[in-house]
């Protein structure tokens, strides 16, 4: 056990190529996809959130409800839809790092539009009739509402970031595990403790906690001084 | 209409989770000057706004407005976090104004509540004071023909209370129709000209500000106005 902590320590020491590379993609994928949730989620959540529309608490409830989507049923849903077969398959992204930021993007839309209905749900309760007598429209109180909730909504992204950096399911169906193209840190700690070669699970494992650690803390750092200014 | 009323009220009523919360309400509020909405806690005075404004449905009657348009300033002043001047440029984001016009307009009304040197600071760090003042200049930027205020200084001092009352007269005298909800009664003899009691949902009674507030005609009235106090250094002075 302990000549596996010296072999982990002096992987990370050395900064080990295979490290590197799988922890880059790792990061690029989740980012990406956290990205595009961001982009979809949080209009769509202030949407929800600000309209009132029939069949509007249904819309909540599946909305709640795929903030739990198995990430390897989601998996196999694109697997299917980017197979060469499927309706996607043309664009030729299965077993691409393309078809893992996809996956982590359904992951994650879903998971940011739940917090960011609820978000902007309480801050419209005290806002929303100052908004509707200024006769916004509803996109543009949205938009409104998403501004004064900025500081809350960076935990929708850090929560999705969370979901999708450390989610193995999807990205293994749709992304393969290839080495060298689409191995991630989850995928790659996975096949190698079954391996045996625990070190570098291990040293997949800590580079995989210090990322998280550090994008957190990082922006509970900007939060802090954010909400210090704005209250 | 035969009155120039710039709100007409007619047997409006509104139910809420079986309570009546409006009960056939009748009344017009004249086009000029400041009306003030009173009555006991539960009257129907914050719906009745909500419903003048349009952020209510009645249930039944009908509420017709003079054109023009409407300001409306709450009790717990709604602002976002951004600057003051964010604030302020926002309660002009639906009106069709040039770009340097709505800039010009932030910085007179920053400039008439005394707050021009804190235009970039976050509106939501202001003290309750200022923000009511920000939130009243924002009613001012907007030129409204119409402004209501549902207990715009219900939780001020006396100084940030003379700035708001000082304000409200200025749009009054400008030609704005100001229809006030307050439970101050000084605050509603200081600005004025007519009074509507609101009890159970109706009007009890109306009239010039001085006859409605020492001789209340109605036993609803009364009741209301006694059990409110002080306003005797008013009667004093005046």
């Amino acid at each position: 056990m302990s000549q596996t902590f010296q072999e982990t320590l002096c992987r990370l020491w050395t900064l080990d190529r295979d490290v590197l590379a799988i922890a880059w993609l790792s990061l690029r994928v989740s980012l990406m996809a956290v990205g595009i949730g961001l982009l979809l989620g949080i209009p769509l959540g202030a949407l929800i959130a600000v309209a009132r529309f029939p069949g509007r608490g249904a819309v909540v409830g599946l909305l709640n409800t795929f903030m739990g989507l198995p990430p390897v049923i989601v998996g196999l849903v694109l697997y299917l839809a980017l197979s060469r077969s499927g309706p996607l398959g043309p664009f030729g992204l299965l077993f691409t790092p393309g078809a893992m930021v996809a996956a982590q993007a359904v992951l994650a839309t879903p998971l940011v539009a739940a917090l960011t209905r609820q978000v902007v749900a309480d801050a419209e309760a005290h806002l929303g009739e100052q908004l509707r007598s200024l006769r916004l429209p509803a996109l543009r109180r949205a938009g409104v509402l998403i501004y004064d909730t900025r500081f809350s909504l960076v935990t929708a992204a850090l929560a999705a970031f969370g979901r999708a950096i450390s989610e193995i399911g999807a990205v293994l169906v749709v992304g393969g595990n290839i080495d060298g193209h689409t191995r991630t840190m989850t995928t790659a700690i996975s096949l190698e403790t079954q391996k045996g070669d625990l070190s570098l699970a291990l040293a997949l494992g800590l580079v995989l906690m210090g990322l998280v650690l550090s994008v957190n803390a990082a922006v509970a750092v900007l939060r802090g001084h954010a909400a210090r200014a704005y209250g | 209409m035969s009155a120039p009323f710039a709100i007409q009220l007619d047997e409006v009523s509104l139910a809420r989770d079986g309570r009546t919360i409006l009960d056939r309400l009748s009344v017009g509020i004249p086009a000029r000057g400041v009306t003030a909405l009173i009555g006991p806690n539960g009257a129907g005075k914050s719906v009745t706004l909500r419903i003048i404004d349009g952020l209510l449905r009645p249930d039944s009657g009908s509420v017709r407005l003079a054109p023009g348009r409407r300001a409306f300033v709450f009790q717990r002043p709604a602002l976002v976090r951004a600057s003051a001047a964010a604030n302020l440029a926002l309660g002009l984001a639906a009106l069709t104004l040039s770009r340097r016009e709505r800039a010009e307009r932030v910085a007179a009304a920053l400039e008439r509540v005394g707050l021009s040197d804190r235009a970039n600071d976050a509106a939501t760090r202001f003290s309750g004071g200022e923000q009511q003042r920000l939130v009243l200049a924002r009613a001012w930027a907007m030129q409204p023909d119409l402004l209501l205020l549902d207990e715009p200084t219900a939780s001020l001092d006396p100084a940030a209370t003379e700035t708001i009352e000082s304000l409200i007269a200025e749009m009054a005298r400008a030609g704005t129709t100001v229809l006030l909800v307050s439970h101050n009664l000084g605050q509603v003899a200081r600005l004025a000209e007519e009074v509507v009691v609101l009890s159970a949902g109706r009007a009890a009674e109306r009239g010039p500000t001085r006859s409605v507030l020492f001789s209340p005609r109605t036993a609803e009235a009364r009741a209301y106005l006694t059990g409110e106090l002080p306003w005797t250094s008013f009667a004093a002075a005046s």
